[in-house]
């Protein structure tokens, strides 16, 4: 039963990672991607996945996908009816599933997942084979199906055997911190032994056109945090975490890449689009990932921010980070891993996770290269360049359209 | 203390605006009728059922966020207000943390619909008004504004199951004190494009809109949230009859006389599996969706609500809601007097 639920564990189980699985602009797998954070890549070049000849903006961060995708247990024909975003997750979710060692065999695997488009292309498509005369049904069933998020989250438990809930969350640019933050509440709490999780959003023509609309994206280049920023720069990708209890992951003797401890969330009800200037929400998000994390400002050696690069965004996180900062705020790095693959919406938020545990893990600070001198708001040092650093806890901040705000802690792992 | 109590309903359907209405359609048996509802390239409409116009434009839409949103709004925020009652002011007075959870399987189409053929046509001129309402969370975002809160809010989307699926979450964030009272609401709104493509997968299912929200707490009241199901979920091997048979089962197969089953049967093909779930059921049977149309999200809302109003007005003192969803999941609930 879902509910009512089993009795808890008098204390809460500690949430360790044990796989990571990344997909970004900068490349395909931890290894590549480990390498480009470190060293601030910017992975920016002409849109090619759809026409973008009048829009205002024409440049996003594309993922070179292979058309070739990992083995798992779906058919060829299955493999072969998967959109892009869908793609991108099954590689992510490969990684991760492969660097864990889990098994079908060893029981529920809950699925969280983070997204704000599932299957958005098979939509267009959808859309605009609908009013396309003459009518014809001819592949709509097909697209239909497959646009709608639940279908790639089975499609997932099925290609690699296993069965469990999933919940799929849509809280637009939040979306992926908070599946992973939910996803640990479900280990922490003893509901779920073992939970796959993460965001996937793959670059669709009408969200690019939203944001264009909305005079979001940069007509230059997105500079986060510059005191000149001019708006974001879009991008697409999934990562996935293989998220259990330290009890588990030892007794299999697993690797611990690092741990969840705190999760935080609050709502901005300030406005759809735009987040209350002083950061309110943000820091809410913030301070309770730090209570739940049992962490203060000072034990936190990097903050990943979400840092989109619009005016709006970046001033409001810069009072939140320095107000929930403190003293700390003048010496706490902080950096916007935007700089160099663009939003990612829906994926974001597990992509700035699977960053922030590959740093902990090398002990390096992801730079954001590119940009001016910083908006005055901000009290705190930008990351500028490539270095190591000795840190064992950090934070990352996803905020979305509607409010959405959530905080996750990680610490390295032992 | 680990109990869970729904405190207040609310709904809005092509049965008018209220539970009340919705309460007489179910009653009556009678289905709601239809209306033509236009669609490109295709001489015959979609039959469809519509919520119908309110009698006065709601209170609700005097406020700032509401001004631009689309009927799935509407409709959430309808039905959230009449779930929370009271409350409602001890939420504004920040006396009373209210979470939300949002569940949506079409989502905002009209106005993703509607930005998508702006950007076909002219995207230099695409609404920068439009586009933020077609993200699937836009609908909670108005909901926490309206109420005032800034505590947890989710949008999840999936099949129809998904609505059963959030009363756990919501009774899981009220057991961990993340919230003091949760609205769990499902809500669509209907468009020419989510009927053709329901015309190509719900097995014959006629669209529908409006949408339910409950409204739960710790504190008790006169209907329990006893049970949610594990969701059976449609995997390769294990399709939905088996899934809607374990559903089923979890609830207890065959019920006694005094028991309500709300059952998702819709009068399609896809009802068989769920048909053969509750064949042997021997107490007191409602189907919301023969009669009001296949809502998606709403549709489930709307079974819970049936539920637990059939439960407060001591019309059964157990209820069980069935939902074998169109292409992700078989789950249920039961609700007890509490």
């Amino acid at each position: 039963m879902l509910f009512p639920l089993p009795s808890l564990p008098s204390v809460p189980h500690r949430v360790v990672v044990t796989g990571i699985g990344i997909v970004t602009p900068l490349g395909i797998g931890g290894a590549v991607n480990a390498e480009g954070f470190r060293a601030g890549r910017r992975a920016f070049r002409p849109v090619t996945l759809f026409d973008v000849s009048r829009q205002r903006t024409r440049i996003a961060a594309e993922v070179d996908l292979s058309s070739t995708l990992p083995p798992t247990l779906l058919t060829d024909r299955r493999t072969g009816r998967l959109e892009r975003g869908a793609r991108m997750l099954l590689v992510a979710a490969h990684e991760a599933w492969t660097q864990a060692g889990w098994t079908a065999a060893d029981g529920p695997v809950a699925q969280v997942l983070g997204t704000t488009s599932g299957g958005m292309k098979l939509g267009q498509d959808f859309y605009r084979q609908a009013v396309a005369p003459p009518a014809s049904d001819r592949g709509q069933g097909r697209r239909v199906v497959h646009y709608q998020a639940q279908r790639q989250a089975l499609d997932l438990a099925d290609a690699f055997g296993v069965h469990g809930p999933v919940t799929i969350i849509a809280n637009a640019c939040a979306s992926g911190a908070n599946a992973i933050g939910h996803a640990a509440g479900l280990v922490r709490s003893g509901r779920a032994r073992r939970v796959f999780a993460g965001g996937y959003d793959a670059l669709s023509q009408l969200v690019f056109a939203g944001f264009d609309s909305l005079q979001a994206l940069s007509p230059t280049s997105c500079r986060p945090f510059a005191a000149d920023r001019d708006g974001l720069a879009l991008g697409e990708g999934a990562a996935m975490l293989c998220l259990e209890t330290l009890g588990s992951a030892r007794d299999r003797g697993a690797e611990i890449l690092g741990e969840i401890l705190g999760y935080g969330t609050a709502t901005d009800v300030h406005h759809l689009t735009q987040p209350q200037p002083q950061g309110d929400a943000a820091l809410t998000a913030m301070r309770a990932a730090c209570v739940e994390a049992r962490v203060e400002p000072e034990d936190i050696g990097y903050v990943n921010a979400h840092g989109t690069g619009t005016p709006a965004n970046d001033v409001a996180e810069a009072h939140a980070i320095t107000r929930w900062a403190g003293a700390r705020a003048c010496t706490l790095p902080v950096s916007s891993t935007k700089a160099g693959i663009g939003h990612l919406l829906g994926a974001a938020g597990a992509v700035e996770v699977a960053v922030c545990l590959m740093a902990l893990r090398g002990q390096w600070l992801p730079p954001q290269t590119g940009g001016g001198a910083p908006d005055p708001a901000c009290g705190f040092p930008l990351v500028r360049e490539a270095r190591e650093a000795r840190f064992s806890h950090a934070l990352t901040n996803s905020f979305g359209f509607g409010g959405a705000n959530a905080s996750l802690v990680l610490r390295r792992g032992t | 203390m680990s109990r869970i109590f729904i405190h207040g309903t609310g709904a809005v359907s092509p049965a008018g605006w209220g539970v009340a209405a919705m309460r007489d359609a179910l009653a009556a048996g009678v289905p709601v009728p239809t209306v033509a509802l236009e669609r490109p390239c295709r001489a015959v409409p979609l039959s469809v059922r519509r919520v119908p116009a309110p009698e006065a434009r709601p209170a609700f839409m005097a406020h700032p966020r509401l001004r631009r949103t689309s009927p799935i709004t509407h409709f959430a925020v309808a039905a959230a207000i009449e779930a929370l009652g009271e409350d409602a002011a001890r939420v504004a007075a920040r006396a009373m943390r209210l979470g939300i959870v949002f569940c949506a399987f079409g989502g905002c189409v009209g106005y993703s619909r509607r930005f998508y053929s702006e950007v076909l046509h002219e995207p230099a001129t695409a609404s920068p008004l439009v586009f933020p309402e077609t993200v699937f969370n836009a609908p909670a975002s108005h909901l926490a504004a309206y109420f005032g809160t800034t505590a947890v809010n989710y949008t999840v989307i999936g099949d129809q199951g998904e609505m059963v699926k959030a009363l756990a979450l919501a009774a899981d964030w009220l057991l961990a004190d993340r919230v003091d009272c949760c609205l769990v609401v499902g809500s669509e709104e209907a468009d020419w494009l989510t009927g053709d493509a329901l015309r190509l997968f719900g097995g014959g299912a006629l669209l529908a809109e409006g949408a339910g929200a409950v409204c739960l707490r710790r504190e008790p009241s006169a209907v329990e949230l006893a049970a949610v199901t594990e969701p059976e979920l449609f995997l390769a091997g294990r399709g939905r009859g088996p899934a809607a048979r374990r559903m089923g089962e979890a609830l207890g197969g065959v019920g006694d006389p005094g028991d309500l089953l709300v059952d998702g049967l819709a009068g399609g093909k896809a009802d068989t599996a769920e048909a053969a779930a509750w064949e042997g059921w021997n107490g007191q049977r409602v189907s919301p969706r023969r009669i009001l149309g296949e809502g998606l999200a709403a549709s489930s809302a709307w079974q819970v609500v049936a539920a637990a109003d059939a439960i407060r007005r001591g019309a059964a003192r157990r209820a069980v809601v069935s939902v074998v969803g169109s292409n992700e999941q078989a789950i249920g609930a039961e609700l007890r007097a509490g």
